[in-house]
């Protein structure tokens, strides 16, 4: 109950509330946290959600034969976009989180929303993944803004 | 106001009704999905393309644009709506829209990723690099060390890399220098400077981060200090040498500077830090490198502009055209100091004097002070150092390029960011608050064939193609004088403007914009302009911008369109004066000899190889404008590893 406030007082300063709270809110962990900590716990959200995502383009193409060739391009391509975020954004977000070389946390995130939103302009008609997308798009966003507020406020 | 930070795809106002949040709680859950789809949308645009609006409704004005083309074309343009301040309204529902057929959405191909590897700009041969590291010159070799990622193209793990080169230009790959093995920089071997002691060895101090993340500072020495190449490095067995001091957090201590003799004859570094918001640089004196004693106070603060990274501290003279040994001080002399702000990502300058006895710097201006006033580059640089040659007596200016492309294609292309060519670094006499910077001279070493065009006359809203050969490696020299009639005549206006916040170059004014297009393509859908736009104020006074325009530079959707620049100081009698240095992904220009300079990152998809061309262009409205330009094709410095098979990476 006691870190209620700096949760909400956290997800005040991020554009996407109500994700920002429900995320770091059903994460136990956030019970005691420090405001480094939420960051790390909506980076773990990120890595879930790209996850979740990737397997789900894996499954859409194995489709394989039924797929339209413009669609498994694009799904393709978004496989390895969500890629670079699982093994790119994240490790990067979470070594400059833990040595405090905080930008670098930043270009991460900021990279890893640039990736979801990059995924759903492949698809030339309807996108299978808008939903999932637009998730990855605004965990990556609030966990760009925990951090920003980690740089420009006080050191954790 | 414009996020100026690439991909930040929110800033404080981007994208979303301020009060969205705290409604959307009692919504239903439907209503709200639709409610992020909107945010989501508005929110990137507001990331991607900044609030001018400039890219997308360049795709839809393409074909007036590509109608420029022509030569001796006067059409005129409509001024394009700017949009709301915060954004992208008008745009935003392209993002889903599958209507807008020059979206770009397929992924990059491997000719166009190995088209921007650079010629003539150090980069190691794969993977990620950031800061530059402990330059100098030592037995007839200049050495540069960098931070580098050995297993991927983003940045982590990070160690010092090594080259040497006989001339800052043609480099040559060393294996690396130190690795992070031991626990003071068990997670982290970050950056550092390099002193030369008056007996001629040299001693390195860099920053670890530790097995528990604790910013440290450590002393490194050449394992043998006749071996020119200082191949092998050894760590000074008592480190870390320093911690961070009381007061101090443990993420907020990095960056020791090269060292400075005292009156007194000890050693002084700074290094820096930040209190609450306030950036500082605290000080250090030693005599040894080993033992060091803090300053009470600080070299200098300035509120505001939070950590400050990369601190260096370096004299100028105000009359010679040389550059000085650190240790230099005396009354002919002016000092600068400069940080790099981890909250913005730019480096600033500012030059004042230093006051030896207390070891505290005061800035010629205070309201261009630190962080505050001007930076070394308004295009993508940070992480600069400077060090002295004494070599050509001479101070030269390193600075990090990063990548403004999405990871993945550094991830494909696997590798990221470049360094800036060397600059040399002169104070500025005639303005009296600038550095002046300007590529070491031998890069002219790599001149080829020149061409050469002489008052070429451009007419207000037209396009002249220049024919120089292959356009994706020149170095261009180049003066513009606008129609002075032109010049008296227009009305001013109180409208201010900024390269960031106008429209680019599809924005016209009467004076303004008129520069080179570089990387465009014949039908101009890519281009990137390089530019200056003359503003009068209601007053009669004329202020000079100089702009790098990104929004058109790329029909890719996942790279940076912002507009770089800034005020550019001209004096009395001056030619409007430009040096541009094209090597395929990396322009870096230089106005004014150099008094404000812009280095940014282009990615074309259909502007590369030898369909990369060179237009002159004038978009203003009133005033016709000629040119006159010396331009060369460029070698490659064929950088590449030392030629020794065991010693190289």
């Amino acid at each position: 109950m006691g870190n209620q406030n700096l949760i909400e007082r956290t997800c005040k300063q991020t554009p996407f509330y109500d994700l920002c709270i429900w995320s770091l809110k059903s994460n136990p962990e956030s019970r005691d946290a420090s405001v480094k900590k939420l960051a790390q716990i909506m980076v773990d959200s990120l890595k879930t959600k790209a996850t979740e995502t990737l397997d789900l383009i894996d499954e859409l193409l194995q489709d394989g034969l039924a797929l339209d060739p413009e669609m498994q391009k694009a799904l393709t391509s978004c496989a390895e976009r969500y890629n670079v975020i699982i093994r790119g954004d994240v490790p990067e977000i979470n070594e400059a989180l833990k040595t405090g070389d905080y930008k670098f946390a930043a270009k991460g995130a900021n990279d890893a929303a640039i990736e979801a939103n990059s995924c759903e302009i492949e698809f030339p008609t309807k996108s299978p993944l808008t939903d999932m997308n637009k998730v990855v798009h605004d965990v990556s966003v609030v966990a760009a803004s925990i951090v920003k507020i980690i740089q420009t406020k006080f050191s954790f | 106001m414009v996020d100026t930070r690439p991909f930040l795809p929110v800033s404080s106002h981007a994208g979303s009704d301020p009060t969205g949040p705290s409604e959307n709680r009692r919504k239903p859950m439907k209503l709200q999905l639709s409610i992020f789809f909107v945010l989501l949308t508005v929110g990137f645009f507001a990331a991607l393309l900044t609030s001018n609006n400039g890219s997308d409704n360049g795709f839809v004005k393409e074909n007036e644009h590509g109608s420029l083309a022509s030569p001796s074309s006067e059409k005129q343009l409509r001024p394009v709506s700017r949009g709301p301040a915060v954004g992208v309204s008008e745009k935003s529902n392209r993002l889903f829209a599958k209507d807008n057929e020059n979206q770009l959405a397929y992924p990059w191909n491997n000719s166009m990723l190995s088209w921007q590897r650079t010629a003539f700009h150090f980069q190691p041969e794969k993977n990620w690099m950031n800061d530059p590291n402990g330059p100098l010159f030592y037995k007839g070799w200049y050495h540069f060390f960098y931070q580098y990622n050995p297993h991927a193209a983003v940045w982590g793990d990070i160690v010092w890399g090594h080259a040497v080169s006989k001339d800052l230009i043609h480099w040559l790959h060393l294996p690396l220098a130190m690795v992070a093995d031991q626990w003071y920089d068990k997670n982290g071997v970050w950056t550092g400077s390099a002193t030369i002691l008056p007996d001629g060895k040299v001693v390195m101090l860099y920053t670890g981060s530790t097995t528990e993340n604790v910013q440290v500072q450590n002393l490194a020495y050449p394992a043998d200090h006749s071996d020119p190449l200082l191949i092998n490095w050894v760590k000074y067995s008592g480190n870390p040498v320093l911690v961070p001091p009381p007061g101090i957090l443990d993420k907020d201590f990095r960056d020791p500077t090269t060292a400075w003799l005292t009156s007194e004859g000890k050693w002084r570094i700074t290094i820096g830090s930040k209190i609450n918001k306030t950036g500082i640089a605290l000080v250090y004196d030693t005599k040894d490198f080993i033992y060091y004693e803090l300053l009470d106070g600080v070299l200098h603060a300035v509120p505001g502009t939070g950590m400050w990274e990369c601190v260096d501290f370096f004299p100028v003279s105000k009359t010679e055209e040389n550059g000085l040994d650190t240790s230099v001080n005396g009354p002919s002399v002016k000092h600068v100091v400069k940080a790099s702000l981890d909250d913005d990502r730019h480096d600033y300058y500012s030059i004042g004097t230093y006051h030896e006895k207390n070891g505290t710097w005061i800035p010629d201006e205070p309201k261009i002070d630190v962080g505050i006033g001007l930076r070394y580059d308004y295009g993508i640089y940070y992480a600069a150092k400077t060090f002295y040659d004494q070599n050509k007596n001479r101070r030269v200016l390193w600075g990090w390029i990063g990548e403004s492309d999405s990871e993945a294609a550094d991830m494909q292309k696997g590798w990221a960011s470049v360094q800036s060519i060397p600059r040399t670094i002169l104070f500025d006499k005639k303005t009296g608050t600038h550095l002046l910077q300007w590529p070491v001279e031998e890069i002219e070493s790599l001149r080829l064939k020149s061409y050469e065009f002489n008052q070429v006359k451009v007419q207000a809203g037209s396009v002249v193609p220049l024919d120089v050969g292959p356009a994706t490696q020149l170095d261009i020299i180049a003066e513009f004088e606008i129609d002075k009639e032109a010049l008296e005549k227009t009305t001013g206006s109180n409208v201010t403007f900024s390269c960031s916040s106008s429209g680019g170059t599809i924005e016209r004014g009467a004076l303004g914009p008129f520069g080179l297009l570089v990387l465009a393509d014949d039908s101009l859908s890519e281009q990137t302009p390089v530019y200056f736009y003359i503003a009068k104020g209601s007053d009669g006074k004329l202020k000079t911008f100089f702009c790098n325009d990104q929004s058109r530079s790329s029909v890719a959707s996942d790279v940076n369109k912002q507009i770089y620049g800034n005020l550019v100081p001209v004096l009395e009698g001056e030619k409007l004066s430009l040096r541009v240095l094209v090597d395929h992904s990396i322009v870096e220009s230089f106005a004014q000899g150099g008094r404000t300079v812009i280095t940014s990152r282009v990615y074309p998809t259909k502007a590369i190889y030898g369909a990369a061309k060179l237009f002159l262009f004038n978009n203003a409205t009133e005033a016709s404008v000629s040119a006159s330009l010396r331009i060369w094709q460029m070698n490659s410095a064929f950088i590449r590893p030392y030629p020794n098979n065991k010693e190289s990476q």
